[in-house]
């Protein structure tokens, strides 16, 4: 960096460090007396002894071990329940849906499975479907999106970025949304039905609000064009996508969860992490503190199969769970807490043993020196 | 190098004649062939490179050819025209940021260049132009111009003296900013020119331009109409140099031989070459395993991607299609843009913030070196230069030092302890009672309270006065020089009246003053006529006819003079070796005894020796020399022959004894670098007695110590030829302290004061000569290795008698040994420089012989005492600093890059990246580049006190252990332990995704934002353990940067930029945290990945004698460290 080369400031005498180090202000004057430049900054100069780390590993020690005991309690409170739909046996109900699946077909196909819950789930229930070996997190797949058309941009609504292709236009209209994520969302029905000890079912009611971040529903989606509140009419330049059944206006009838506010499709957006993942689909809520929201019994699941997941050995399932404060049913985090607070706790008994015999021995043995 | 390309341009066709003419003021001589102007290059001083159109594709090329700028290129290009995970600007930004700080630098400091050349080249200078003065501008002065300068200007270019204003045709020169040596030198007039310039007709014949400052060898002819033309010879003492400058003297005229890029000083101004330092190759190496390690993860990944994508279904399910240019790519080429693509993912892990960091830190580090206040010497008001920061580690690495000895080990401030004349020996002493000035001691030799005759007294002294080439210094001239006459003047005020001399060597000074303690005083030199002043008051003159100079090959000097009454005597004084043969063999007896106990001593010695010449002789020796200057060819060899003919059968008068004291502290500070491991070597033109006193007195050799001597004199044997004895000497030694030794452990376990015997090896230049170059081929290898074998095992090692190139030589040959340890050596001098730049490292030291080595130096200290604190402490804290800088950053991006790597079995090979893009340029520069930086100009592991008290404390870092293989394992395993945890706690996390207590899901951005985050604080909190010395910039950086983690999420994930085209990370930071899921996590995963780090620190059980004192610092508790006021 420095490297010294022949400069003509030295003719004059000025032997000076070719790049300014050294220069002659610093030649001629002693130099500052200031504790930076002495490198006498005042400083904390902790070391770590066996002494000082000993209280820090029963610390974390005690603190670990009771909150992976109570993440684990947490954690196995959570009242899950999981049932694949995907129709690959041909035991399944929904075997011929997954068989005779067409993507033109004009007539649902549909089919009911039945299953009993053993326990009652008393708080709210979240309701999940989960798909297997699809990579929504494949590359080609992540960045296909307009997050400006999905932000109501009227000319990227007419216009869709180029990372869209092959899914950016539609018989030579845009297509809107545009990209591979939207092209495939997700389009089966799941209904939930009670059934009674005595025969009769009912439908269990679903939310479909709050399924979405706050700040993606509000802010990071948007409708073209907010102020005209008829949705036809601001998408009636665009195609919809090619695998959708139907607009993306026409997702719901409620217009505050229509077009690209539509939650499910919001959910649906935010792409998961690893090829096996879950996504929320509604919220049945608790309705008062007598009952629980889905008491024990039977029950039966009515699915409209619209979505393909044969073709690459994909697996879908339905998934019932109650949410704690941590989130959903997850053993993970409590043992690994308890491991590691044990651990912790471990070494600090053998660091104390260690530490108690051989601490003094080490000091003596200094002294010769 | 630019230089070399442009002197070969100015030379042109004329480079391959031997000889330039020169036409003086460009008139045409009447006697030669048609007067042919020859093309010269004009008196343009370049030294920038650039000029403002080629410095940007000049600039750009430049930094380009580094490695590593180049590879980053390629990435930036490859992740232009390929289709990659991220986006050019990832890299582009680092890089472009890069390229430019540099070339601002570069830009600016050759601005500076260009505005020192203009201020050379438009200076205006007085050129005679057909009879009349005109002002020119320096750079059009040509070859052959008749040029003007008055008194304190510096010359514009080489220039024949002509004429000069004063009456003697003599001027005074300075040459300090050339040689540094600030004393008046005489420059002389050609002979016979004529008064009137503009009649003047004549050519110079002269050599092609060398960078030798002191040799010039030319040739006058001078036209007279009407008579023979007169040929004069032009020498050194004619040629006025560039930059030197006009003292004393009104105005001269010359004519300039040597313009612009030619002149002498410009061709001494070749660029150093390049040190690299022993942790930049580590880096290099480093380097490689990280890039093979980069390669085999996108090989591995590559394989993989095709393998995964083989099976039905996977490549391209119905969600996710290809587009038709993707179908339409050959397979092949898929394959390698995946590899390509791969390359741009995993690139992070060859960081380009690492050589910004390294070189920062490297540039910034040295300023404590010249801020070191420890460094200042209050007599010569400076303190230390750093000259490169490129080596500042490896001060912390030395193995070998070669020092000098006068000046660097001694102070070179000579002083006159005693004669000996005729056999008697004579001590002065400040209080003496006789008259005559002379106190004579009672020596050991000489029980009888004698005197030598008056006669010889008189005779001896008078040689002193006048065998010399001290100058007196003018009253009331210039004040700056007063300090420089010499520091005995200070030390000891004189009852004589105060009297300043200038020599080139201080030695001479010394005896003038010796011979004016005891009554006979020089007075000057005037007009060729030496005045001295004897002990009656009278003042005697003496014509001086001729100066035999000194040089180190013969190792004299003499002067001839005529006396009064006409006689003509010849005085020489020299080394004992050089005179001895050349006195009358019985003579020397007497006088050897006392020259040999002085050297013992530690004293410098001289012999002096006259002789009466006879007219005849004197007319012999006249015309010889005269002959001899005048040759062109081989004067050099043509005058020492004249001089060895001149100087024989002389007779022997006496012997000084000049006392060369030890610099300060000189004997602590070799006793500390011994302490720390390193093996000193001395290197020194002086003769063996006196190196060997001093190197006892410098406790280099002890009581203990076993003398193993390779010296001309050891090699006299009746029996056996030089050679053979070499040989069988050699053996002998290397049985005796390399096969008997017991077997060292090696590395820095070893313990110096074990009971084994120490030896020290002495050895001499003729010797030295013998080792290196035998008389057969066959022998030379075998010399040498037992030879290094030899010194290896030795705690010191001398040589003395060398020449200047025989010093470089012994430190290429340690430098190339095996192992190829770190050398470093010191001198003060410009017969240091040689050895200076063969080291890996380079010290000068600012003492009395000029600015040389300074120059040619990295680190300039001012005294030798300085040398211990610039290594134990400074070395060693840069060693430290950087080595863990360099393993931090390698490891800091290994764990940033494992987890990507690791993702890409999760989705689909597709070189999905798991960090936004902002995060994966931030990264390195903004969130964890300034505590590694901070650590690395602060840091202080064991304070300064205690580096210095305990030198040990060196060889713990010796032999590069910081950055050898297997501390970099260490890194490296921690780097993947980490990687590896991070990036499964998180995998394990999302096994369920809904982290949210109202059960909504996390994305693959929060995936990767919650490893990022862990990450960021795990490598910080890393950083932060092993921080030994907190001062509140430690804090603010580690603790800020962190912050800054936290607000930059925050801000970055706030808003929905406009000129982003994805949102990927709109709001993730912040839902992240409200999850507490993911608290618990990162908090996990810190402490986790930290766990094996502490517990290794504990666990490492305390070496080494500073264990037990820095524990008896309060651990956990501020240290206010004292100031020393």
């Amino acid at each position: 960096m420095m490297a010294s080369s022949y400069s003509a400031k030295e003719e004059d005498g000025h032997h000076s460090g070719s790049a300014g180090l050294g220069g002659t202000a610093i030649r001629t004057r002693k130099p500052d007396n200031t504790a930076f430049k002495q490198q006498r900054l005042p400083a904390w100069q902790p070391i770590l002894t066996a002494g000082t780390v000993l209280p820090a590993f029963f610390i974390i020690g005690l603190i670990f071990i009771p909150i992976g005991i109570g993440l684990f309690v947490t954690s196995n409170n959570i009242k899950e329940f999981e049932i694949d739909y995907t129709g690959t046996d041909m035991s399944s109900p929904c075997f011929n849906c997954s068989q005779s699946f067409s993507w033109n077909s004009t007539t649902p196909c549909r089919c009911v499975l039945f299953f009993s819950l053993d326990q009652p789930f008393e708080s709210n229930v979240f309701m999940y479907y989960g798909l297997s070996n699809f990579y929504q997190n494949h590359r080609r797949y992540v960045k296909s999106r307009d997050d400006s058309q999905l932000n109501g941009d009227e000319r990227s609504l007419k216009e869709p970025s180029k990372e869209c292709e092959p899914y950016r236009t539609n018989e030579n209209k845009p297509i809107a949304p545009c990209g591979a994520i939207a092209n495939s969302m997700f389009n089966d029905t799941l209904d939930l039905f009670y059934i009674d000890p005595n025969g009769t079912q009912t439908q269990i009611p679903f939310i479909k609000k709050g399924i979405a971040w706050w700040t993606d529903k509000h802010v990071k989606f948007r409708n073209p064009s907010s102020s005209n509140p008829n949705l036809t009419a601001v998408f009636i330049d665009t195609a919809k996508p090619v695998n959708w059944r139907k607009p993306v206006y026409e997702l719901d009838t409620d217009p505050e969860n229509n077009g690209f506010i539509n939650e499910d499709f919001i959910v649906w957006m935010r792409t998961a992490a690893l090829p096996t993942f879950r996504k929320l689909y509604r919220i049945i809520q608790k309705k008062n503190n007598m009952t629980p929201t889905l008491p024990r019994g039977n029950y039966s699941l009515e699915v409209t199969y619209n979505y393909p997941v044969r073709s690459f050995e994909g697996r879908k399932r339905m998934i019932l769970s109650t949410i704690s404060w941590m989130g959903g049913k997850n053993p993970f985090l409590g043992i690994a807490y308890i491991t590691v607070g044990s651990i912790c706790f471990f070494l600090g008994v053998v660091l104390l043993f260690i530490h108690h015999k051989y601490g003094n021995r080490n000091n003596s043995s200094d002294i010769p020196n | 190098m630019l230089r070399r390309r442009l002197n070969r341009l100015c030379g042109g066709d004329e480079k391959r004649v031997d000889s330039r003419t020169i036409y003086v003021g460009h008139r045409p001589c009447p006697d030669t062939e048609a007067f042919i102007p020859s093309k010269f290059c004009d008196n343009r001083i370049v030294s920038s490179k650039y000029t403002v159109w080629n410095f940007l594709p000049k600039n750009l090329f430049e930094q380009f050819r580094r490695i590593a700028n180049f590879y980053f290129l390629i990435i930036f290009l490859v992740q232009v025209i390929v289709d990659t995970p991220t986006s050019p600007v990832t890299s582009g930004l680092p890089l472009f940021f890069v390229i430019t700080v540099t070339a601002i630098k570069q830009g600016y400091e050759d601005c500076l260049r260009h505005k020192a050349d203009n201020e050379v080249n438009k200076y205006l200078v007085t050129v005679l132009e057909d009879g009349r003065s005109v002002k020119k501008e320096s750079e059009k002065i040509k070859v052959g111009d008749v040029v003007e300068v008055v008194e304190d200007e510096t010359f514009p270019c080489d220039l024949i003296l002509l004429q000069s204003s004063r009456e003697d045709g003599t001027c005074f020169v300075t040459t300090a900013s050339l040689d540094g040596e600030s004393n008046h030198k005489t420059h002389y007039t050609v002979p016979d020119t004529e008064k009137d310039l503009q009649a003047l007709t004549a050519t110079i014949e002269c050599e092609q331009p060398q960078p030798d400052l002191y040799k010039f060898v030319g040739r006058m002819h001078i036209y007279k109409p009407e008579q023979e033309p007169a040929v004069r010879s032009l020498g050194p003492e004619n040629l006025l140099l560039k930059g030197a400058t006009l003292k004393n003297t009104k105005k001269i005229y010359g004519v300039a031989v040597y313009t612009g890029m030619e002149t002498k000083m410009a061709l001494n101004y070749q660029g150093k070459s390049q040190k690299r330092s022993a942790v930049e190759k580590s880096i290099n190496a480093f380097l490689l395993v990280y890039l093979c390690i980069l390669i085999s993860k996108a090989v591995v990944c590559t394989t993989l991607k095709y393998v995964w994508q083989s099976k039905e279904g996977q490549d391209e399910p119905w969600y996710n299609q290809k587009t038709q240019k993707e179908k339409d790519t050959n397979m092949y080429l898929k394959m390698f843009t995946d590899f390509l693509s791969f390359m741009v993912l995993f690139n992070f892990i060859i960081p380009v913030s690492m050589y910004v960091t390294v070189e920062m830190q490297k540039f910034l580090g040295s300023f404590f070196i010249t801020w070191d206040k420890d460094f200042f010497d209050p007599e010569i008001q400076e303190g230390a230069l750093v000259n490169t920061s490129d080596l500042n580690e490896e001060l912390g690495q030395v193995e070998y030092v070669f020092t000098d000895k006068t000046g660097t080990l001694t102070q070179n401030n000579m002083e006159f302890i005693e004669c000996c004349i005729d056999g008697f020996q004579y001590k002065h002493r400040d209080t003496w009672s006789e008259v005559d000035g002379f106190t004579v001691t009672d020596g050991p030799v000489n029980k009888l309270q004698q005197k030598a005759g008056q006669e010889k007294e008189e005779l001896f002294l008078r040689a002193l006065c006048l065998c010399h080439t001290v100058q007196v210094k003018e009253a009331g001239s210039e004040e700056v020089l007063t300090d420089q006459v010499d520091g005995i003047d200070e030390m000891r005020p004189q009852l004589e009246e105060e009297r300043g001399f200038i020599a080139s060597s201080p030695d001479e000074i010394a005896l003038v003053k010796g011979a004016m303690k005891y009554g006979f005083t020089f007075l000057g030199l005037e007009s060729k006529s030496m005045k001295i002043k004897n002990r009656e008051n009278n003042i005697e003159e003496y014509k001086l006819l001729h100066v035999l100079n000194f040089d180190p090959v013969r190792r004299r000097m003499s002067v001839i003079v005529q006396t009064k009454s006409g006689e003509t005597l010849l005085f020489c004084k020299g080394a004992d070796s050089s005179i001895f043969p050349r006195v009358k063999p019985e003579e020397v007896d007497r006088i050897r005894m006392h020259v040999e106990r002085n050297a013992t001593e530690g004293y410098r010695t001289l012999c002096v020796a006259f002789k009466q010449l006879s007219a005849e002789e004197y007319a012999v020796a006249d015309t010889g020399l005269r002959e001899a200057r005048l040759a062109l060819q081989d004067r050099e060899e043509k005058l020492i022959a004249v001089y060895n003919q001149v100087e024989t059968g002389m007779s022997l008068i006496g012997a000084t004894a000049v006392e060369d004291r030890l610099q300060e502290e000189a004997a602590e500070t070799m006793e500390a670098l011994q302490g720390a491991g390193m093996k000193v070597w001395v290197l020194t033109g002086d003769k063996m007695e006196t190196a060997k006193s001093t190197c006892y007195a410098c406790r280099l050799f002890q009581r203990g110590t076993e003398l193993l001597e390779l010296t001309l004199r050891t090699l006299e044997d009746e029996r056996l030829k030089r050679e053979e004895k070499l040989r069988e000497l050699l053996q002998e030694y290397h049985r005796k302290a390399v096969q008997d030794a017991p077997p060292v452990k090696a590395g820095v376990t070893r313990s110096w004061s074990t009971a084994n015997q120490d030896y020290g090896f002495i050895i001499d230049g003729a010797t030295l000569s013998i080792v290196m170059n035998p008389q057969h081929e066959v022998d030379a290898s075998q010399y040498k290795s037992l030879f290094l074998q030899i010194c290896q095992n030795c705690t010191a090692v001398l040589c003395c008698r060398m020449a200047p190139l025989q010093k470089a030589q012994i430190v290429k040959m340690v430098k190339t040994s095996k192992g190829s340890p770190i050398t470093l050596s010191i001198g003060d001098g410009a017969n240091d420089v040689s050895m200076i730049l063969e080291a890996h490292v380079g010290i000068g030291i600012k003492g009395k012989e000029g600015r040389q080595a300074v120059r040619n130096s990295d680190y300039a200290i001012p005294k030798l005492k300085h040398l211990k604190k610039l290594l134990l402490a400074h070395g060693h804290l840069y060693y430290v600093r950087i080595a863990h800088l360099v393993q931090y950053f390698f490891y800091k991006n290994l764990c940033f890059i494992l987890p990507q790597f690791l993702y890409q079995f999760f989705c689909g090979y597709s070189q999905q990246p798991l960090y936004d893009a902002a995060y994966l340029t931030m990264y390195n520069i903004c969130f964890t580049s300034m505590p590694i930086l901070a650590y690395s100009l602060l840091e202080q592991h064991i304070s300064i006190e205690i580096l210095l008290d305990n030198a040990t404390l060196y060889r713990e870092i010796a032999n590069n252990a910081m950055l050898r293989w297997r501390p970099f394992l260490y890194w490296t395993l921690l780097g993947i332990f980490q990687g590896l945890l991070f990036f499964f706690g998180v995998r394990f996390l999302f096994s369920n995704p809904a982290l949210q207590d109202n059960g909504q899901v996390f994305g693959n951005w929060s995936y990767g934002t919650i490893v990022f985050t862990v990450l960021v604080f795990t490598v910080t909190l890393k950083l932060a353990l092993d921080t030994r010395h907190w001062t509140w910039i430690n804090h603010f950086v580690i603790w800020g940067s962190l912050a800054f983690y936290v607000f930059f999420s925050f801000f970055w994930g706030g808003i929905i930029w406009p000129f982003l085209k994805q949102q990927r990370l709109y709001f993730v930071f912040a839902n992240m945290l409200s999850s507490v899921s993911a608290w618990l996590v990162i908090i996990i995963l810190i402490i986790l990945s930290l766990l094996p780090e502490i517990l290794l620190v504990v666990l490492r059980k305390p070496r080494g004698p500073h264990s037990r004192q820095m524990a008896a610092v309060t651990p956990l508790s501020y240290k206010h460290l004292k100031e020393r006021y």
